[in-house]
Order: C-alpha cells, then structure tokens, then sequence
C-alpha cells in the first residue's frame, strides 16, 4: 500500500478497514479491547467534531495529557483530522511532584500558544486551575458524544505538505521543552522510506509498550503501524514495568512481528522476568527486536537472546535502529542478516579519536553497529576543524535527508543546521557504510530511556542548606547489568564537619534524592557528601564535570 | 527481616551505607527507589525472606515505606 498524505491513509484504512484490525490495547488486568480501522477513524473523527465545536481550526495547537490509551490515539488523529496540530504530553504520575508538573505545563501551553487540551476527567480540574487566565480550550475524553462524521473531514482539501502534521517535544528533564515541527511532507518520507528500511509487510504486527510521548512510541509504536494499516498491540508504559512480562504474552497471543526496544529493556526482561511468568510463552513470530534510543550493548543483546531463545527467538531478529525526533525517527538501521559488532582499540579511541580494531592483547571495547542510513537519509561524521572525515574517525554525526525537522516551534533562537545538515549531538563513525555511535557531544545522560540534562539536576540542587553553593555536579556512569545508565551526584559540604557528622549529613542527602525525585522522572543512585574543595574545576573555575567522573569511577572500581 | 531489607536498600539500591534510612520514609518520594529498582528488591525480598510478590502487587502504595513492605509480608507469611 502505497499513500501520499497522513490523511490519504486515514481516509483509505477507514473505507477499507471494516474488519482489518487497528489497534488492541491490552489493559492491566490483560483484559483487551480492540477497535478495527473503521471504527478507530469513527472515534477520530468524535474528537475532530468536540474540537470544531469549540472553536479549533486547522493550524491551531491541541496538546493531549492523557494516559497510554485508545484514547489518546484517536484523539490525535482526530486533531490532524481537522488539520491542527497535535502533540502528546506526559501525564500527572504519583511520582512527579504536582507543583512543578503543572507548573512546567503552563509555562509551555502559554508560551506556545496552545489552543485546546484534551485529557481525561481526573486531571481536568487541576488542568483548569492551572491555566486559568489563558485561552486554552479543555476537552474531557468522557464528555465525548459520537457525532463526528468521518467522511466530512475526509472531504476537505489535504493539509499543505509543508504545513506541521505535529510536534515531538524534546525529552529534556525540566525546564522548557523543545517542540520539534514535522511537516506533513517529512512524516511521510519518513514512514515510507522506514516501511521498507524495516522490512515491513501488510500482514505484520507491532507490539509495543513505549510511551506515545517519545518519539520511538510516537512512530514506531502508533503512526508508523497506523499509517500503514498493520495491526498494533499496545499497553502502558507504567503497566509493563510493574509486570514486563506481558509483552510477551501479548507477542504470544496476536503473533507479533516487530518490537522496538531501548537497550535497558532487555536486560530488565532478561533478569526481572520469573519462569512462572514464562509459561505459554511463544516468540517464534518475531522477525525483528529493534534495539534504540538509547546507547546500545552487545551483552544485552546476548542476555535477552540466551533468556529468551528457549521461548523461540531467532538470533537473525535483533536488530538496532538510530533515531532521533529531528529525523521524524529513524536515520540508520540494520540491513538484512545478523548486526556486525566492532572491536576496537580502547586506548587509540580515547587518545587519537580513531575506531582501530584491537589486536592481541590490547584493552578493547565492543561497539554494535546501528546499521546503514535509511535510504532517504545521509550521514557523514564531522571533525572539530569543520572536515568531513573518512572511515574510522571519530568526529559528531550530522544527517540530511527529506524527514527532517522544519525548526523548533517558536524558537527561531536555536539553529540545529550546519549548510543544510542537522548536527546530532552525538559522535560516532563510518566503517563500510555502517554507523557506530560511540558517545554524545555533551554531557546528555540516558537513564532507561529518558534524556536527563546533568545541569538540569545540579541546577535543582544549589542551594541545599549545608551545601557549598554551587559545588554540585551530576554525571551519568555505566550500569552493565541494568544496561543503562545510572546518574552519580556528588556534592560539597559547606564546611570540613558536614560530611563526618551523619545527621547533617543524611539530612542533605535526603533532600538531594527527594529533590530529583520530585522534579525530575529519574531517581540519583549514588549521591555523595564530600569535604569542601573536593571536586576538580577547570582552569576557569568551573566544575570539570567529565574529570570529576573519571575520579568517582576510578573510586568505585578500587 | 526489616534489617535485611534496610541494609540491602542502603548497600544495594543507593550505595550508601551511612545513609539513616527511616521506618516511615516514603522511598518513592524520596528518590530512594523507582519502578526498576523496586522489581530488585522484590526479587531480593523473595530470594532472601521466600515470600514472592506477584507483579501486579509491586506498586507504588504497597511498598511505599519499610513498614508497608514489612506489612505485606507478614500479610503474606500469615497467609
């Protein structure tokens, strides 16, 4: 099936889709619902009605804060329906501290110029009493009536293929987000392009547990299968966590082809998973695990595949995908057969910035392939002089290709652009056109999938009283068995008897964990009190938060 | 068994012996532990007590302090 817009393909899986399954949604109890296309386009087109009604009108923002749901799905495609443009928010959660939530969320809707919200009843009243003042629309889910007709949405002009189908915020921790425009162009060069990349095929199916707020969830888990009429298997996020093994249950049940994972996955289901939880269990309908968006490692692909290959899973099934929010999604992925892994020299990697396969006895690491570019994207690797460099040089990646962003929403102010090419941040290298990524530019932490800023977590932390102000820093250091990362802060106490004295002592660390909880998604595993003048600075007097990395991970392998 | 599950929340969860971890502390809210290092100490909890917390059980309000999880499992060894 081939299609030319977003809303070409709503429109022919609506007319088409009478018994072609759309999405099921496995709930917590593992009780499913499932919608086939025609039905979910109905549903689409209730929310395009209860927005028309209240005055929304195509170009116009509409935010959704809903749970992992058919919901919110329907939903956003009923905005794009209309032609507004949607964008999926993270939900209120236990954890996160309600104050700075909503806090977060009127500095964003207002300074976007959000339109209308649709959430659920439950956080309806606490929405409204935080954006009282603006003139922001609020649409409950549960006040829908069904009066939407698909049809008349379907017979109105196609959107301009340059205007923004809708935005990705970037997953930055606090502070305000990025809203990453994606035109309507963009999006479907990426779906087509990646339709074929990934070997897809009308009688696959997606199961995915990923939030719909990221840009993995957002493509690979909804659009991408909803676009291309595939059957998508979904849950939550929070309820795959507390019980994992449910994926594999639902891949069992509905005969799942592909799956997108980041890295940490793997190991979480390789070790937290219990025989018990395995019984039935059948992966042998698997034709691609697809590990990104995170670093990726060779031992959690080893681990998933040892635990998992009694249940029926093929070795040829894992793949790697590179993928960034900029590109629509993906940018590399890995060709047909088994991923290649390097190894290479550890020393020459560090000293000359050069991927040289190791050889003998020297210290090596294991670097996997992300596959080649897509076959709409470019890449090539720049060094710190402004040349493109050849294979085996380590230098950041920069893409270019016909899915990229448009810019950030309202931020004229940030220029991701170098002659035409966006610059990811991250450092990698070429060898025999495939991509190895190797690091970040800056010092990004992922933790389990989240991008967490280390100034965004010292930032929280300055003034703790017992705290030298401003000698704070947080940094991400490597956890081989959770295959992620852990985030490490470590602080100066305002003078030689803080960190002797364990009441002052536990008293700060107490409010440095709290603090992080509260504000951030992530929680700090090593939080440390240390005398005054302890941490490294640079020669210009700021914290050198990479030295003081080395240093704590020098102490913690003694 | 409170003292097991303290000192391995200490020694193993935050890396931080000293830390004075309290009965009533809320270890959600505290940062002391999140979703994944909640499924550790539930296999710590089964592998050391053999009492086993099926998935479902792991949430938030269950194990929200040393003496909530200590409650559940006396619930449990009740049983």
């Amino acid at each position: 099936m081939r299609l030319d817009t977003l809303i070409g393909s709503a429109r022919y899986n609506f007319e088409s889709g009478y018994i072609q399954k759309a999405v099921t949604f496995i709930n917590g109890d593992l009780s499913e619902t499932t919608l086939t296309y025609t039905e979910f386009f109905q549903q689409a087109a209730n929310y395009a009605a209860a927005l028309e009604n209240d005055g929304i009108k195509a170009g116009d923002l509409v935010v959704l804060v809903m749970e992992q749901s058919i919901g919110v799905m329907t939903a956003f495609w009923g905005a794009m329906m209309l032609g507004a443009i949607p964008s999926i928010f993270p939900f209120h959660n236990d954890k996160l501290d309600r104050d700075h939530y909503f806090t977060n969320i009127r500095q964003l809707i207002g300074f976007e110029g959000v339109r209308a919200i649709i959430t659920l009843a439950k956080f309806e009243s606490d929405l409204r009493e935080t954006l009282a003042g603006l003139a922001v629309e609020i649409i409950t889910a549960e006040t829908l009536t069904g009066e939407g007709d698909p049809a008349l949405y379907f017979s109105r002009p196609d959107p301009d293929p340059e205007a923004t189908a809708f935005l990705q915020h970037s997953s930055g921790s606090t502070g305000l987000q990025k809203g990453v425009m994606l035109s309507h162009r963009a999006v479907i060069n990426q779906l087509r392009s990646y339709y074929d990349d990934a070997q897809l095929d009308e009688n696959f199916v997606i199961a995915s547990w990923l939030p719909l707020y990221h840009d993995m969830g957002l493509i690979a888990g909804f659009i991408l299968p909803v676009f291309s009429g595939l059957h998508l298997v979904i849950m939550s996020p929070f309820e795959w966590v507390r019980q994992p093994a449910m994926l594999l249950h639902a891949i069992t049940r509905h005969k799942a082809t592909h799956v997108w994972l980041p890295n940490f996955a793997y190991n979480f289901m390789a070790t937290r998973i219990r025989d018990a939880a395995l019984e039935g269990v059948d992966l042998s309908s698997l034709n691609a695990v697809i590990n990104c968006s995170e670093p990726v490692y060779a031992e959690s692909h080893r681990a998933f595949l040892k635990r998992f290959a009694p249940y029926g899973l093929k070795e040829s099934a894992l793949k790697v995908c590179y993928a960034m929010a900029e590109n629509t999604f993906a940018v590399t992925q890995t060709p047909v057969g088994t991923s290649r892994i390097d190894l290479i020299d550890r020393r020459r990697l560090a000293e000359e910035r050069s991927a040289i396969p190791a050889e003998g006895d020297t210290p090596s690491m294991e670097i996997v392939s992300c596959g080649v570019p897509i076959s709409n994207t470019q890449l090539r690797i720049m060094g710190e002089s402004g040349d493109v460099l050849p294979d085996r040089h380590v230098g950041e990646i920069e893409i270019l290709s016909d899915c990229m962003l448009t810019g950030y929403y309202k931020r004229d102010d940030l220029n991701p652009f170098h002659e035409g090419w966006f610059m990811t941040g991250d450092m990698g290298y070429l060898a025999d056109g495939e991509l190895y990524v190797t690091g970040r530019k800056k010092d990004l932490i992922i933790v389990a999938g989240k991008n967490v800023y280390p100034q965004d977590i010292e930032n929280l932390l300055n003034d703790i009283p017992g705290v030298y102000p401003g000698r704070v820093v947080a940094f991400g250091i490597p956890n081989t068995s959770l295959g992620t990362e852990d985030i490490a802060v470590l602080v100066e106490g305002a003078n030689d008897d803080v960190p002797e004295d364990d009441d002052q002592r536990g008293a700060i660390v107490r409010e440095v964990r709290g603090r992080i909880a509260a504000n951030t998604e992530v929680t700090a595993r090593y939080v440390e009190v240390l005398p005054p003048r302890q941490l490294i600075k640079t020669s210009s007097g700021k914290i050198a938060r990479s030295a003081n990395r080395e240093k704590f991970l020098d102490g913690l392998s003694d | 068994m409170r003292e097991q599950i303290r000192e391995y929340i200490k020694s193993d969860l935050i890396h931080d012996k000293k830390y004075p971890l309290k009965d009533d502390e809320d270890l959600f809210k505290g940062g002391l532990v999140d979703s994944f290092s909640l499924t550790e100490l539930a296999v710590f909890i089964e592998e050391t007590i053999g009492v086993s917390f099926a998935d479902p059980e792991l949430t938030v309000p269950n194990m929200r302090t040393l003496d909530h999880i200590i409650r559940n499992i006396e619930a449990k060894q009740a049983k």
